[in-house]
C-alpha cells in the first residue's frame, strides 16, 4: 500500500512554510532579518518556496555589526541577487555615531548587544511590524520556551512569563499600535535538520561553513580568528590553523572549531559525532547563566 | 559509518509526543535518560547543568534543569512553561512537549498535546492510578492524541514485582474504559536504571513487550492524520502580476485532511461554486497529489473569487456549515468566561468574532462528573459551551479532524489567547 508519510524533512519544511506564509497573512509590514548563516539561508530559502511563482512579499534586513568576515558579505549579495529580494542593511556603526549605542571597551569587546539598539531602531524607522527570524529552539535553554509567535511590547521587549499559549496550527498574531511581533519559522528544526536539509535542496554554502586554513589565536578555550577588530591580550599569539565555523555571527564573538570537513556531507557526520553544542563556541552566550534570557527580553534577535 | 548516516539521515519520520507528570514520577529521569541515551545531552549542557546542581547542593546531577531555561525557573526550582526538546534516532527525529506537573498544569498539557501524536503517562509503581494519572489520561483523550504509551515506572523500588505491574494495568484500564482513547499500550520500566527505556530489562523477563524506545521508534503514525475527507483552507492568494506568471492565481494553504488530485472536482465555500483542480504547484514543480500536513499551492479550472479563510473541499463530502457551535473548552486565562461575552476566534484561517450562549457544564477532571450547579469558568476549567459566531463556519467535528474541529478565543482587550476549543 502507498503510504501517505512525509519524511521528517518535508514534514518541518511544510510547518515552516505555513508559519511564513501565516505571517505574511496576518501582517501588515513584515520582514525577514537575514545575517548571511545557515539558519537564516535556509529561511529565506523556505519563504522563496512559500510564495512562488510570485517574488518574496517582503524584505530582507541585515543588522550589520560592521565586524564581519568578508566571504559573508559576498555570500549575502550573491543570495539575495539570486532570490531577487530586496535588501535593506542597517548599521551597528550608525547607531554608535548617532549617539544611540556605545561601544564597549576593552579587549573582549563586542557589537553583539549593541546590535539590539540597531535592530529596535531598524524595526521602527522601517515600520515592520513582524520581523521573521531563524532562531531555533534547540540553540539554547532560553529559546525551548519560545512561541513561534512571540509578542514584543512598545519597547521590544519580551515577557517569558506571560507568553501566549500556542495551540494546534492556530497563530495568534494581534496587537495593538505600537507593538511587533517576531516570529520564528525554524523553531522545531535543530542543527542537524538544518544541515540534512542544506543536503536535500542543494543549497550553495557560504565558504566560512567549510574547512580553510586561517590565523587563529585561543581566548577563553575558544578559537578566534585574527583580525584588525579584536586587539590580543599579552600571552595570546596566532597560528595557521585548519578550521571551519558553525555558526556566523560577529567577528568578534564566533568561535572557530579544528575541522577537515569539506563538504555538507562531512559537515553532518561532524555533527552527528560532536559532543559540543553549536553555541559551546559562542562568547556572547557565556557571559552568564542567562545571557540569552537577558538580551532577548530586551528585544534581542 | 553506517549506510544511514551516509544518506545523511534524509529518510526519517517525524513524532511528536508529550510526556505528562511530575519530577516525583521520574519524568525528568526519564526525558533525560532518552535525550542521553541517544546523544542528544552535549557535553557542554550536561557540564552546564552539573556545576548548577553542585551550586544548589543537590546530590544529583539534575536534568530537569536541561528543561528549565527560564531564570525564575531555576530560581524558584520549578517548571512554568511547555519546553521543546529535540532528539533523534537513526529512524525517527522527536519533539517532546514537556510539561511541568503542578504549576498551570491543564493549561500546559493541553498545549502540549494539541501537536502530539503519542502521549506518554507516568505511574509510580509504588503509588498506582492516582488522581494525576486520571487527569493525564483524561486530557489525552480530550484532546485526541492518537496513541497513548502507560509506562509503569520505578519497577525497581517494587522488586520488579509482575503483581504490582498486572494491577496497576488493570485499574488504569477499567477507568479509561470510560475514555476514549485509540492506542493504548503499557510498559514496566525504571527510568533510573534504564529497564526497558532502550535496552530489554534483565530483572523483568516476565515482560514480552518492546522496550519504550523501540515502540516510539516503530509506532504506526501514517493514519493518525484523516485522510479521507478533503479540505483545503486557503491561506493566501498568491497572484505574481509579473509578466511571465501574468494570469497566475494559485491559493496557497496547507492539507487539513483528504488526498487531493488535479483533475479532483471540488466544492469552494461559502460561495457554493464547483470546479475542477487544475495543477497542485510547489516551488519544484507539479505535483499529482497532495495530502496533510503538506503545504502547497492550488489552481482551479474557472476563475472564482476566492480569499484567505475559505475552504476547498470535495463536492461531495463536505463539512458542517455553521453558525450555532458547541464546544469543550479549556480556559487558559485568569479572567474568568463571560456568559454573553464577545471575543475574537480563530478557526483554520479565519477570523470572526464569537458571542458565548451558555455555559452548559463544567468537568471534574478528576473523575469526569458533570457540575451543573457552578458554571464558573476559570484559569485551567474545562467545560462545554455553545457559541455562535458572526459568520458562518466550515468545520469538522473534532473528533473527526483536529485541523478543522480546533479553535481558539481571543480577548478582544488585551488580545491574549483566553481558550482553547473543541468542535463536538
Amino acid at each position: 500500500m502507498y503510504s501517505y508519510n512525509l519524511t521528517h524533512l518535508s514534514e518541518l519544511e511544510a510547518e515552516s512554510i505555513f508559519i511564513i506564509r501565516e505571517v505574511v497573512a496576518q501582517f501588515e509590514k513584515p520582514v525577514l532579518l537575514f545575517s548571511g548563516g545557515k539558519d537564516s539561508i535556509v529561511m529565506a530559502h523556505m519563504a522563496r518556496k512559500a510564495f512562488y511563482p510570485a517574488k518574496l512579499p517582503f524584505p530582507l534586513m541585515h543588522i550589520d555589526t560592521g565586524h564581519n568576515f568578508i566571504e559573508t558579505l559576498d555570500y549575502r549579495d550573491e543570495f539575495v541577487e539570486e532570490i531577487g529580494a530586496k535588501l535593506i542593511v542597517a548599521l551597528v556603526q550608525d547607531s554608535i555615531d548617532k549617539g544611540r549605542a556605545v561601544e564597549e571597551k576593552g579587549a573582549s569587546a563586542s557589537r553583539n548587544v549593541l546590535q539590539t539598539v540597531t535592530l529596535l531602531d531598524a524595526i521602527e524607522e522601517g515600520k515592520f511590524d513582524v520581523a521573521m527570524g531563524g532562531a531555533r529552539r534547540d540553540e539554547e535553554k532560553a529559546r525551548a520556551k519560545e512561541r513561534f509567535f512571540s509578542h514584543r511590547d512598545e519597547f521590544g521587549q519580551w515577557d517569558p512569563k506571560n507568553q501566549r499559549p500556542e495551540l494546534w496550527n492556530l497563530f495568534n498574531g494581534k496587537k495593538k499600535i505600537g507593538e511587533h511581533f517576531r516570529v520564528f519559522p525554524l523553531s522545531n528544526w535543530t542543527e542537524m535538520d538544518v544541515w540534512q536539509y542544506i543536503l536535500k535542496e542543494k543549497i550553495p554554502m557560504p565558504s566560512l561553513y567549510f574547512s580553510h586554513d586561517r590565523e587563529c589565536f585561543e581566548r577563553d578555550g575558544m578559537l578566534l580568528a585574527k583580525t584588525p577588530v579584536i586587539p590580543l591580550k599579552d600571552g595570546e599569539k596566532c597560528e595557521m590553523m585548519h578550521v571551519r565555523f558553525r555558526t556566523i555571527g560577529d567577528l568578534t564573538c564566533t568561535g572557530a572549531s579544528l575541522s577537515s570537513a569539506n563538504s555538507v556531507e562531512d559537515i553532518i557526520e561532524e555533527v552527528a559525532a560532536s559532543r559540543v553544542t553549536e553555541r559551546g563556541g559562542r562568547a556572547d552566550d557565556k557571559r552568564s547563566e542567562a545571557a540569552m534570557e537577558d538580551r532577548k527580553k530586551q528585544g534581542y534577535f | 559509518m553506517s549506510d544511514k548516516s551516509k544518506n545523511g539521515y534524509l529518510d526519517m519520520e517525524l513524532l511528536r509526543f508529550t510526556t505528562a507528570g511530575s519530577v516525583d514520577d521520574g519524568k525528568s529521569t526519564l526525558i533525560g535518560r532518552m535525550l542521553y541515551d541517544s546523544k542528544s545531552i552535549f557535553e557542554d549542557q550536561y557540564e552546564a547543568i552539573r556545576e548548577a546542581s553542585e551550586k544548589r547542593g543537590e546530590e544529583y546531577v539534575n536534568l530537569a534543569l536541561l528543561t528549565d531555561g527560564l531564570r525564575a525557573e531555576r530560581e524558584q526550582g520549578i517548571t512554568i512553561d511547555v519546553a521543546y526538546r529535540y532528539f533523534a534516532t537513526p529512524l525517527r527525529k522527536f519533539i517532546i512537549a514537556d510539561t511541568p506537573g503542578h504549576i498551570q498544569y491543564t493549561r500546559n498539557m493541553v498545549t502540549g498535546a494539541s501537536t502530539a501524536n503519542l502521549a506518554i503517562i507516568l505511574i509510580d509503581a509504588r503509588k498506582g492510578v492516582i488522581e494525576q494519572t486520571k487527569r493525564h489520561a483524561f486530557i489525552a483523550s480530550l484532546l485526541k492524541i492518537p496513541h497513548l504509551i502507560i509506562c509503569v515506572n520505578k519497577m525497581d523500588l517494587v522488586n520488579f514485582d509482575q503483581e504490582v505491574y498486572d494491577n496497576i494495568k488493570k485499574d488504569f484500564k477499567l477507568f479509561a474504559s470510560k475514555l476514549d482513547i485509540q492506542d493504548m499500550q503499557f510498559i514496566p520500566i525504571s527510568a533510573l536504571l534504564g529497564d526497558n527505556v532502550v535496552d530489554k530489562s534483565e530483572n523483568m523477563n516476565w515482560y514480552e513487550g518492546s522496550t519504550l524506545m523501540y515502540l516510539l521508534e516503530t509506532i504506526h503514525i501514517g493514519s493518525d492524520l484523516n485522510l479521507v475527507d478533503c479540505r483545503f483552507p486557503v491561506q493566501y492568494v498568491i497572484r505574481p502580476q509579473s509578466t511571465e506568471f501574468h494570469d497566475y492565481r494559485g491559493y496557497a494553504g496547507r492539507i487539513a485532511g483528504g488526498v487531493f488530485k488535479p483533475g479532483d472536482k471540488v466544492m469552494v465555500l461559502p460561495s457554493g461554486f464547483t470546479t475542477k483542480i487544475k495543477a497542485i504547484d510547489t516551488f519544484e514543480g507539479e505535483i499529482s497529489e497532495a495530502f496533510p500536513p503538506m503545504s502547497v499551492t492550488i489552481r482551479l479550472e474557472d476563475e472564482i473569487d476566492i480569499s484567505r479563510g475559505d475552504m476547498i473541499v470535495r463536492e461531495g463530502n463536505v463539512p458542517t456549515v455553521g453558525q450555532d457551535i458547541e464546544l469543550m473548552i479549556c480556559w487558559m486565562n485568569e479572567r474568568p468566561l463571560q456568559v454573553n461575552g464577545k471575543y475574537a476566534i480563530k478557526h483554520t484561517t479565519k477570523d470572526a468574532r464569537c458571542i458565548v450562549k451558555e455555559i452548559k457544564y463544567k468537568v471534574d477532571i478528576n473523575n469526569l462528573h458533570r457540575i451543573e450547579d457552578d458554571k464558573s469558568i476559570g484559569l485551567n476549567d474545562i467545560a462545554r459551551i455553545s457559541i455562535r459566531t458572526t459568520q458562518p463556519f466550515f468545520y469538522d467535528k473534532y473528533k473527526t479532524n483536529r485541523t478543522t474541529g480546533s479553535v481558539i478565543l481571543i480577548d478582544e482587550g488585551t488580545n491574549e489567547t483566553v481558550g482553547a476549543g473543541m468542535i463536538i
